[in-house]
């Protein structure tokens, strides 16, 4: 047993305690503990981890282990990190944190489904083995339907349904890959390392076969990763679903789309991915300027939100598909940065949702006198949405355009430069939207006697925006980190050659 | 004739010794009504203990010897009987069922009705399973045409066994008519291939057939939608909805699992040993690709539909059916493992699903989908299980649903059919479309009316405990499924 499994022992623990303890108390007091000890358990993850690249282990995973599962099958519950996962880690359990507060006053149930939820999120980061790594998958993405269905709002049965049967659709064509990618190695192994480096009896995948499951394993992982024109879950999902659940899911759970579509889908089969690469690049590129367009025409601040998280998202499949180390870590950088963010927003709406009971911008105006507290972190949030430098968008989003700019063919730079007017769209949206419900003078009276955050609210707004600022001001100890993880996965996916005549636009 | 024969037929032999000795219990403990006298619902059954314990033994019995791995493989009657240990898991993934299948059945024959014919109901469940011994058991045709016709009639009964209510006489009727009828053609396919190659053993049909000749491609035809009758698979599964709504909510489950399972086992037993050369393997394969896409599809299109909760877990056992039926393509041991491991799943979350339905029937009488509106907060132990076992037939992991579906669609994409894999794999988004319509109308839908807050019986609760364990474990625990694997053998 290696103590990467105590990232999936703690919520199990946490889920068998939450059954067994009554009361509000006891539901929170489990809560907390368990969420601060996989806090705690991440930080000291990412210190070692930095400890043994320093001490000059360059190993690709670290920490790893295997265990014999289904022998007959050679599934294996193996496990290991590199530093895209120690960060995605790092990010899942801040989200954790801070959703467990932000959710204070929820019910037995609503917990222990969100902590089967975060289960799988950790469960999917530590694994390295296909098919656990599905399995994690699709445990994170089940208790969506029961937590958007039974404490959502709005629409939200139809929102939970299509949310799931979409994500589960993405999930059957990834299952799909996941067999081709097994027997075309091989079937030998599940663990993808094995099946990267072609040891343990896989050999190279042919590349008829990797042209058919490339697509199939990108578009599975990409509709989580709210690809276009599969995104459409994501804004009803995210509008529907109770605030701890939509930041657990806008700040994670989509980021197993981008991570997946790395690590699984371009990572083992290298060729497909640059020579189809194209095509996805495409509609990522209508993703990041679609969502952004998108946004600046809704009403709601959630959907607002969810179609920026669409833009944003986008920038992630955008940046590891440019196949360049820089942009690739800017991906990364941006799976954390949009993961904190867009937490923070979620946080903040929630909060503002839960005073005014309205979420439409229309309806609220001059919310910074009445709320400051809230409304100065909004603010924060949006700047930092925007990428503003000194918070972690900026650092994000300029490595990603960095990188991409870097490919000097004309397909590249055209689709760089549509994707960075996002950047301006953003900022008309956000700035849009500050200004109408933060400043100006309140007009309905109801709201004049809202109160300002409580405690716990406040605890988890500012390790959000603590996060966020801290990744901003000194980003060079986890970019450096994400850029260790990156390179051997960009150094391999571009050791093959790739074959340009299928792109028609190069 | 050398009786001694008999001897290796242990599992038939120590399953008869049960019947028997159920048959004097049920002399002496079953009390007979006075004249106008009136019964009153009691729950107290010593014939129900004398089965349970004397089942459980029988399952104990034939199964540790095999998990020990001393079982050999042996035949009987110059290869008319097999026994292997494969065949005894089998069969001891049936025994299992049958005895949650008991214990949830306490609560049905405790009724006044029901009483008198407790023990005829559990001498014909048991006579339905000898006979599905036989066929599991069987190399050659006569012997398998025995046992199933031992296992399908009986089974008639079963299905009409409420004889009072209108409903289960008319399912009663269908079934028997219907199973008739699909005998007839399988007959008529075995006297084809006999005509054909002039032996009923499998093994050597096996040698001699080929597709060149059109009596043995029209025997395998006729043997086919003789089986698809079983299985209840499309085009032949018109039987299924009507029989299931009608019957008795424990022989519908019953018929849904065990009879299924068997026949599915001894499909591909019968396939791939009897009509295993390579030219006819590849007619039965392309028929089979149709039947199982038609299947999954046309059956998860009607159950989205359906309003009774029966006639939906009829719908939903037509899907299951196709899936399990994926582990045949090709003929392959993982095939045979994926399918018998799918089989073992399948049973324990579709008997906890039936398991929670008839509770509910039994003690509200309710058995539609909006009925169960509100039932979390009302019932949410009972709600949960059921959730639980939907979530495994709709394949969610962590429980065992998911695993059982994944391997079995593996063994289908190792055989070469990547495509019927990936359209069945479509098809388990639809499926999870219409368990999740239970789901929430559990646990969202709101309802005035709800049903009443009550504790289940101590069966019920028995067979709960066994089914949530098996959907639990199952999975996780992949030394299941490395037991069975090493046990197949083509």
């Amino acid at each position: 047993m290696n103590f990467l499994s105590i990232f999936v022992l703690i919520p199990v623990l946490m889920l068998l305690g939450l059954w067994l303890v009554k009361g509000q108390k006891g539901i929170r007091s489990v809560m907390v503990v368990g969420s601060s000890c996989l806090l705690v358990l991440s930080v000291v993850l990412t210190i070692l981890f930095l400890q043994e690249r320093a001490a000059g282990n360059t190993a690709e995973m670290l920490f790893t282990a295997s265990l014999d599962w289904i022998t007959p099958l050679h599934i294996k519950y193996a496990v290991g990190v590199d530093g895209i996962s120690v960060a995605m880690l790092l990010l899942s359990s801040i989200i954790v944190f801070t959703g467990t507060f932000v959710s204070w006053n929820m019910n037995k149930e609503y917990f222990l489904w969100f902590t089967l939820l975060s289960a799988g999120v950790f469960g999917f980061f530590i694994t390295i083995d296909m098919f656990a790594m599905f399995m994690f998958y699709e445990v994170a993405l089940i208790p969506m339907y029961l937590l958007i269905g039974v404490w959502g709002t709005g629409p939200k049965e139809y929102a939970a349904m299509k949310l799931t049967l979409m994500l589960m659709g993405g999930s059957a064509f990834l299952m799909c890959g996941i067999f081709g990618i097994f027997y075309g190695a091989g079937a030998q192994t599940m663990n993808i390392l094995d099946i990267a480096h072609q040891a343990n009896g896989a050999h190279a995948i042919a590349l008829a076969q990797q042209h058919i499951w490339f697509p199939l394993t990108f578009a599975g992982f990409g509709v989580l990763g709210a690809l276009f024109p599969f995104h459409t879950w994501s804004p009803d999902g995210h509008a529907s679903a109770p605030t701890a659940v939509s930041m657990l899911h806008a700040g994670v759970l989509m980021k197993l789309g981008g991570y997946g579509c790395f690590r699984i889908a371009m990572f083992l089969m290298p060729q497909a991915a640059q020579d189809l690469g194209w095509i996805f690049l495409i509609l990522t590129g209508i993703s990041v300027v679609y969502g952004a367009f998108s946004a600046c025409v809704q009403t709601d601040l959630k959907y607002i939100n969810a179609y920026s998280s669409v833009s944003h998202c986008g920038l992630v499949l955008f940046g590891i598909l440019m196949i360049n180390q820089v942009a690739a870590t800017g991906a990364v950088l941006q799976m954390l940065s949009h993961g904190l963010t867009t937490a923070l927003f979620f946080a903040l709406i929630g909060m503002i949702y839960g005073r005014t009971h309205t979420r439409d911008i229309r309806e609220m105006t001059g919310l910074m006198r009445i709320m400051p507290f809230l409304s100065v972190c909004y603010v924060i949030a949006g700047l930092a949405n925007l990428g503003l430098p000194g918070f972690s968008g900026f650092v994000a989003e300029m490595t990603i355009f960095v990188g991409s700019f870097a490919q000097a063919d004309t397909f590249h730079r055209v689709l760089t430069i549509a994707a960075c007017t996002s950047i301006v769209i953003t900022a008309v949206y956000i700035l849009r939207l500050v200004g109408k419900i933060l400043y100006g003078v309140c007009t309905d009276e109801h709201h004049l006697k809202l109160s300002d955050a409580t405690w716990e609210e406040r605890l988890a707004v500012i390790c959000l925006v603590a996060a966020i600022a801290g990744l901003g001001v000194a980003p060079f100890w986890i970019s450096s980190m994400i850029d260790g993880g990156v390179a051997p996965i960009v150094n391999h996916i571009t050791a093959y050659a790739a074959d340009l005549s299928l792109n028609p636009f190069m | 004739m050398d009786y001694s024969q008999f001897l290796y037929m242990t599992e038939e032999l120590s399953l008869l010794l049960v019947i028997l000795l159920v048959f004097l219990a049920d002399l002496f403990l079953c009390r007979e009504p006075k004249e106008g006298e009136q019964l009153e619902p009691s729950a107290k059954s010593p014939i129900a203990w004398v089965v349970l314990c004397l089942f459980t033994v029988h399952t104990l019995v034939n199964l540790l010897p095999c998990l020990n791995g001393s079982m050999e493989v042996t035949s009987a009657f110059g290869g008319m009987y097999q026994h292997s240990a494969m065949m005894t898991v089998v069969k001891s993934v049936l025994n299992v069922g049958t005895l949650v299948v008991f214990l949830m059945a306490g609560g049905w024959l405790s009724r006044p009705e029901n009483q008198v014919k407790r023990g005829e109901f559990y001498l014909i469940t048991l006579f339905t399973l000898l006979g599905m011994y036989l066929m599991i058991s069987s190399g050659h045709f006569l012997m398998f045409f025995i046992g199933l016709e031992m296992a399908s009639v009986p089974m008639a009964a079963l299905v009409a066994f409420d004889k009072y209510r209108y409903e289960s006489a008319e399912a009663g009727a269908k079934f028997v008519l219907l199973a008739i009828f699909s005998s007839g053609l399988l007959l008529y396919g075995i006297s084809l291939i006999y005509g054909a190659t002039g032996t009923l053993y499998f093994d050597l049909i096996g040698a001699q057939l080929s597709s060149r000749s059109l009596m043995s491609l029209v025997g395998l035809t006729f043997f086919l939608s003789g089986m698809g009758f079983k299985i209840s698979l499309v085009p032949f599964h018109l039987w299924t909805a009507d029989t299931y709504q009608g019957a008795p909510t424990i022989v519908t489950s019953y018929l849904s699992v065990i009879s299924k399972g068997s026949a599915a086992f001894v499909l591909f037993t019968v396939l791939t040993k009897a009509f295993g050369a390579s030219d006819l393997a590849s007619e039965w394969n392309r028929a089979l690709f149709w039947i199982i896409i038609a299947s999954i599809t046309i059956a998860n299109l009607f159950a989205i539909q359906q309003q009774n909760l029966k006639r939906f877990m009829a719908f939903s056992a037509i899907s299951q059916a196709g899936y399990l039926v994926l582990g045949v393509m090709g003929g392959t041991a993982q095939g045979q493992t994926a399918l018998v491991y799918y089989l073992l799943v399948y049973m324990v979350a579709n008997l906890g699903a039936f398991a929670v339905i008839n509770v509910i029937e039994q003690q509200s009488g309710k058995i539609r989908i909006d009925d169960y509106d509100g039932l979390y907060n009302t019932n949410p132990k009972l709600s949960f299980l059921m959730t639980l076992c939907l979530f495994s037939l709709a394949g969610i992991p962590p429980f065992a649903g998911m695993f059982s579906k994944f391997f079995i669609f593996m063994a289908a994409f190792n055989a070469g059919y990547q495509w019927l894999v990936l359209i069945a794999l479509i098809n388990t988004v639809l499926s999870l479309y219409y368990y999740l319509l239970i789901v929430k109308a559990m646990y969202i839908k709101k309802n005035e009316s709800p049903i009443a807050t009550f504790r289940s019986d101590n069966g019920t609760r028995a067979a709960l405990v066994i089914c949530t364990i098996g959907v639990v474990l199952f999975g996780i625990m992949g030394v299941c499924y490395s037991y069975i694997d090493s046990l197949s053998v083509l």
